[in-house]
């Protein structure tokens, strides 16, 4: 919100417990990074203790909050041959907190949302979104896989976060009011926190470098969609197994399937090559280079002209979990330096 | 809001299904709920989402005009998991429906123009619905031409239809099937569909095509066209891509930075010589 003040102060660990234990009381559920074996993702948790800020970036992105692996739509109960609708009940979706996203996680959700919303409103995601609020924690590390920079975001970036907090050590974290959610979220809570004085996050942060000039990159994509033997060299490796879409915080392709008397939405991705696969056997993009060539174009080309927004935010998820090591990055840069 | 509102269908009473082939048939569509039925509208050209409870939903155009009230129709082929339990009902049996989705046939600039129709197989449902509805409003238009061809003579839609046409003075209507595809009592033209359309030479001034068939029938319908003097932006066609939301979300429709299901499906000639062929 750029109408208030700039709102930044600090909480300790244990000021932090008991702003959690607070949530819980005010019937929230707190998604955070959680440890599970050797795999840290978002999960409920109830005590800070629980939360695991380690890892540079988690596996699965927070998207899942917003955008469930796979959710109902309705159910149709069939009583005596007849069939009947039941609608999902959004009022009974459970007001969430993620806390510990990070500013890259934050800034996807404005891509999501365009996706959802961009044309007329997806009622379970906009439930979903205004029943949310985003603490994000800023990046104080950074690995060869993170590319915020390049696009325009940042290892403390605000962009999303209803509070962004910075670890600034000694269990002390500075919290950066950003939205009215978040001044809601901290209602009641004012003796928890202590004056900023003057503290400032930016020596705290992450220095990711910039990896490539973003405005070349989609007057590039456009005019190397024809360029057959780029894409092919681009995507040889491409297994077309979907890794990278799953665990993106943006990708947002989704199906519709029928299960069990309840019409399911569920995850996609355009990698896969049943993607677009007709009926009659006709697939307009019936090999790996297209599809490949899809993913670029829609986030680095079609979002941004259709929907303002690029879908892609640099949280180099894609590239930690591709099996055959390609790394978007590498791709993005290939991209902007080519001469078609 | 309570409503899952855009993925949540009407519910449709199956009121008459009609076998227009041995894998193709029609069913008409009527609102349970007569109050949502009379809230319904729909412009020709657009589409829909049809679905089996418990088997999922398939996308065809609406192949009825909006010119006749009261209900709508589809005609599909028995070709996979939706298509195959949706040949299975009988009239009675429930269904649903979501839409209408996606823009028009622009029939209101084309009036006072003459039009010509080419549709190939299981494409002339898409047509039929812009036919009727010309031919509904017979006296907006002048010349009303129909080239309609399909393998085999068993493959032809909407017999009873075809032979309604071919009655009329005001419609000059001709069938064709594919070499080998005829029956011994066949009268219509033998021959593909750019073939049959180049030999009958319709007059391009002051007319508009609209071509729907396989992909393989429009590639080369095209060219006969440019030859006949239809210039790209005089020619429509509706395109057909895989969707699951029809709504611009799930994100599979696109060909390029287009969504056929919200730009689309009705394009121009023009329009797709500007767009990438996924399609």
């Amino acid at each position: 919100m750029n109408s208030m003040e700039k709102d930044t102060r600090l909480i300790g660990r244990e000021a932090l417990a008991k702003l959690f234990a607070q949530w819980l009381g005010e019937g929230r559920r707190i998604l955070a990074p959680r440890r599970n074996g050797d795999k840290v993702d978002f999960a409920e948790v109830e005590t800070p203790g629980e939360v695991s800020l380690d890892p540079v970036q988690t596996g699965q992105s927070p998207k899942g909050a917003l955008f469930p692996r796979v959710e109902e739509l309705f159910s149709f109960p069939s009583r005596d041959g007849r069939v009947e609708l039941r609608e999902r009940d959004l009022a009974a979706l459970k007001p969430t907190v993620v806390f510990g996203l990070r500013p890259c996680d934050a800034a996807a959700l404005a891509a999501l949302a365009a996706i959802f919303n961009w044309d007329s409103a997806d009622a379970l995601f906009s439930a979903r979104l205004a029943a949310l609020t985003t603490v994000g924690v800023a990046c104080n590390r950074c690995d060869e896989y993170c590319f915020c920079t390049s696009l325009g975001g940042g290892p403390g970036a605000t962009t999303g976060s209803d509070i962004l907090l910075t670890d600034m050590g000694g269990g002390e974290y500075l919290a950066e009011v950003i939205s009215e959610k978040g001044r809601q979220a901290i209602q009641g809570a004012g003796t928890l926190f202590q004056p900023a004085l003057g503290k400032d996050k930016e020596s705290r942060l992450a220095r990711v470098e910039k990896a490539f000039d973003l405005d070349k990159v989609k007057p590039a994509l456009e005019a190397l969609f024809d360029d057959e033997a780029f894409w092919v060299e681009q995507s040889l490796r491409c297994l077309g197994c979907g890794a990278c879409a799953y665990v993106c915080p943006t990708c947002a392709c989704f199906d519709i399937q029928d299960e069990n008397g309840r019409r399911l939405r569920c995850w996609d991705s355009c990698g896969f090559g049943l993607f677009t696969l007709h009926t009659s056997g006709h697939n307009p993009r019936p090999l790996q280079s297209q599809r490949w060539r899809q993913r670029l174009m829609h986030k680095f080309a079609y979002m941004p002209e259709r929907q303002s927004v690029l879908g892609c935010v640099g949280c180099g998820r894609c590239s930690r979990a591709c099996p055959v090591d390609m790394n978007i990055l590498e791709h993005l840069r290939a991209v902007a330096e080519a001469k078609p | 809001m309570t409503t899952v509102d855009v993925f949540k269908p009407f519910l449709m009473r199956i009121d008459k299904v009609t076998e227009e082939t041995p894998d193709v048939r029609t069913l008409r569509l009527a609102f349970q709920d007569e109050q949502e039925g009379r809230g319904f509208t729909f412009r020709t050209g657009q589409f829909g989402e049809y679905s089996v409870f418990g088997e999922g939903e398939c996308t065809f155009c609406i192949a009825s005009p909006p010119t006749r009230q009261g209900y709508i129709e589809c005609t599909f082929r028995k070709a996979g998991r939706v298509t195959g339990a949706l040949a299975d009902l009988e009239a009675g049996e429930t269904i649903g429906f979501r839409g209408p989705y996606g823009n028009v046939f622009p029939i209101d600039e084309w009036e006072k123009k003459s039009l010509l129709f080419i549709a190939g197989g299981i494409a002339l449902p898409p047509m039929r619905s812009v036919i009727w509805n010309v031919l509904d409003l017979r006296d907006r238009y002048r010349d009303i031409t129909i080239v309609y061809g399909a393998r085999t003579v068993a493959d032809l839609v909407y017999k009873s239809e075809l032979a309604e046409w071919e009655k009329r003075p005001d419609v000059r209507l001709v069938t064709t099937v594919d070499p080998g595809g005829e029956t011994p009592d066949w009268k219509g033209e033998i021959g593909f569909v750019p073939a049959v359309l180049d030999k009958l030479a319709p007059a391009s001034r002051d007319t508009l095509a609209v071509v729907c068939g396989p992909p393989v029938m429009i590639k080369f319908t095209f060219p006969v066209l440019a030859r006949l003097g239809f210039a790209p932006e005089k020619i429509f066609t509706t395109l057909e891509n895989r969707m699951k939301c029809g709504v611009g979300k799930c994100g599979r429709c696109n060909v390029g930075k287009h969504f056929v299901c919200k730009d689309g499906p009705v394009f121009t000639f023009a329009q797709l010589k500007e767009m990438p062929q996924e399609y």
